[in-house]
């Protein structure tokens, strides 16, 4: 796995979403793509043309749509669904839970524009809790993808894996940090920077490049800290987290999620139990969302590289 | 049109399965016995003569299927599934007991012949579409029938599922409405008023159909109907509780806990039914 992580934007999250999709439903008879209403947003709406049977949009009706999916699993297909993040997890959860996980079915479910990136669409559009809705479904899947090449390599994996699969992802672009075409595996982080061992930042998604940022500004005051992209929150790589925790001591944890049941959460769970470790969190402090340009609500919430630096140095303050 | 010999067979299927439901009620003391009862005919006609299904292969994928969205009616399919061989008759008395296969509601991953897990409301009606519109992907020629209860129609999610049928022409998925008039709180009228079911659904753009959903002739009819591109919608004007005066009489009879005695007057009644026909 080559990092190629230069501070450049990475290409657009929606344009590998309509590519792989299409592409998805081309190489495998079974995928069925869902929607409701939003196909134009992520460039799929040229797959109803291409393949009207399979590529469904749904109208305005989530709760509908991931009831649908339950039944096209039960009749052996492999449904993919997507909507916003908000309606892909809240709206339509009581669905997902029981006529999906409960009663055994299969479905992909794609939320775009996770937590900030919703901007414009502001707080109505938000979520900063859709991975804590999905972590509390048993044995359900958590993606916050980094970039558009986890993003086409598990999405393309999801397909095949039973059960409850939840990808969160922008719309717009992150990032670049991973070569393309490089693959990569369910339950395993990457350790994306390894400079040392005074403390070791866990994060996902949005928040990845932000971390690399973050251990570069603090390499000039010579703290030295270990970066690991847990794009897969759910499962979560517990040998990774355990590992980091013993060679460095102090971690911290960086989401753009509410700090309730997300990375946050599922570090402090396993530690809790395993590892008791000094832990710092960058996240949501257990707010609603609002509207603005992205940027300024990372500043607003405190999801920055700056943040970070100084919940790096709380942690190490607060190791004995 | 039904021959005479079909009519008394399905008579007969018909108290049976009321007789296996009462004996899983009595087993356990308690269950929905109002709904189970009410669609008891209607399973009779579709597990009697209308549906493919293969008892020695469950999950035969050209089989017909059954969702009962309405999944605390449980009771009476695994009574009709017991009577076709798809399990012992004995286990039907297993009903809620500690680890068994057969819950209030239906889980399609315990019950062999149970296609859908259902129970909290309005949600078998979408996870039906998909069932059917997966058939009709994989090429498949068989029918998904639907039942859906008339107080679950409260819920917003049966509309949506609705709109989707008939807009998308999933016209290999039958529609039946469980119109027993009454809901857990009591008649739909004094809670939820659904007024003219037909009405409702023919606007839906569902070639809807209003019976008596107790009549074995008047069902039999409108399951044999072909669909064209409209799909079809039958409102099953039935009674809570038919086929047990007792329980007919009861004003409350979603969830009834009674004792053994009772039981046995119900089973007494329709086994006598039974035994008339011969």
């Amino acid at each position: 796995m080559k990092i190629v992580y230069n501070g450049e934007n990475d290409g657009a999250f929606k344009d590998t979403l309509g590519a792989t999709i299409a592409g998805l439903l081309e190489a495998d008879k079974d995928v069925v793509y869902l929607d409701a209403d939003l196909m134009s947003c992520i460039g799929t709406a040229k797959c109803v043309k291409s393949h009207p049977d399979r590529a469904i949009n749904c109208g305005i009706a989530e709760a509908n749509m991931a009831g649908i999916a339950a039944g096209l699993s039960a009749a052996g297909l492999k449904p993919i669904m997507h909507t916003f993040g908000p309606f892909a997890s809240r709206r339509c959860y009581d669905q997902i839970f029981l006529s999906g996980g409960y009663a055994g079915n299969s479905v992909t479910v794609i939320g775009t524009d996770p937590g900030v990136c919703a901007a414009f669409n502001g707080g109505t559009h938000m979520p900063f809790e859709d991975m804590a809705l999905y972590r509390a479904i048993p044995g359900a899947y958590v993606f916050d993808v980094t970039d558009t090449v986890v993003l086409e390599d598990i999405l393309t994996q999801c397909k095949d894996i039973p059960g409850i699969k939840y990808i969160r992802v922008g719309r717009k672009s992150y990032k670049k940090m991973y070569e393309k075409g490089s693959t990569f595996t369910v339950g395993k982080g990457i350790t994306v920077k390894e400079e040392g061992k005074d403390c070791a930042i866990i994060a996902c998604g949005l928040m990845v490049a932000k971390a690399v940022e973050a251990a570069e500004i603090l390499a000039k005051d010579g703290i030295r800290v270990t970066v690991i992209d847990m794009f897969t929150v759910k499962p979560l790589d517990e040998e990774l987290v355990l590992k980091a925790a013993s060679e460095t001591g102090a971690l911290v944890t960086a989401e753009n999620h509410n700090k309730i049941g997300g990375l946050y959460s599922a570090v402090s769970e396993l530690l809790a139990g395993k590892a008791p470790t000094p832990i710092e969190y960058v996240a949501i402090e257990d707010e609603f969302g609002e509207v603005g340009p992205q940027d300024y609500l990372e500043q607003r919430f405190d999801l920055t590289a700056e943040h970070i630096v100084r919940k790096v140095k709380a942690a190490i303050a607060r190791k004995k | 049109m039904l021959s005479s010999d079909k009519r008394k067979e399905l008579q007969k299927f018909a108290l049976q399965i009321r007789i296996g439901a009462v004996e899983a009620f009595k087993a356990r003391g308690f269950g929905h016995v109002g709904g189970s009862l009410s669609i008891a005919d209607a399973l009779a006609v579709l597990y009697g003569d209308i549906m493919k299904v293969d008892p020695a292969n469950p999950k035969w994928e050209d089989r017909d299927k059954l969702v009962c969205s309405k999944g605390h009616a449980g009771p009476a399919i695994y009574a009709a599934l017991a009577l076709k061989g798809f399990f012992p008759y004995e286990d039907l008395k297993t009903l809620n007991q500690p680890g068994t296969r057969f819950p209030s509601h239906c889980d399609r991953n315990k019950t062999p012949g149970i296609d859908m897990t259902t129970g909290s409301l309005g949600q078998g009606t979408s996870q039906a579409v998909g069932l059917a519109m997966g058939d009709k992907i994989k090429g498949r020629k068989c029918r998904t029938f639907l039942i859906v209860g008339d107080g679950e129609s409260n819920e917003g999610q049966v509309w949506e599922a609705a709109m989707f049928t008939a807009a998308k022409k999933v016209n290999n998925l039958v529609w039946l409405i469980d119109y027993n008039k009454k809901q857990l709180d009591g008649y739909t009228e004094d809670i939820m008023d659904m007024g003219d079911m037909r009405a409702k659904f023919e606007a839906f753009g569902f070639e809807a159909l209003s019976i008596d959903g107790n009549d074995l002739e008047q069902l039999y009819d409108a399951l044999t109907k072909e669909a064209g591109d409209k799909p079809i919608a039958v409102i099953l004007n039935t009674v809570k509780g038919k086929g047990v005066q007792e329980v007919e009489d009861t004003v409350s009879n979603h969830s009834m806990t009674m004792t053994e005695e009772v039981y046995d007057r119900w089973l007494s009644e329709l086994r006598a039914e039974l035994e008339a026909l011969g």
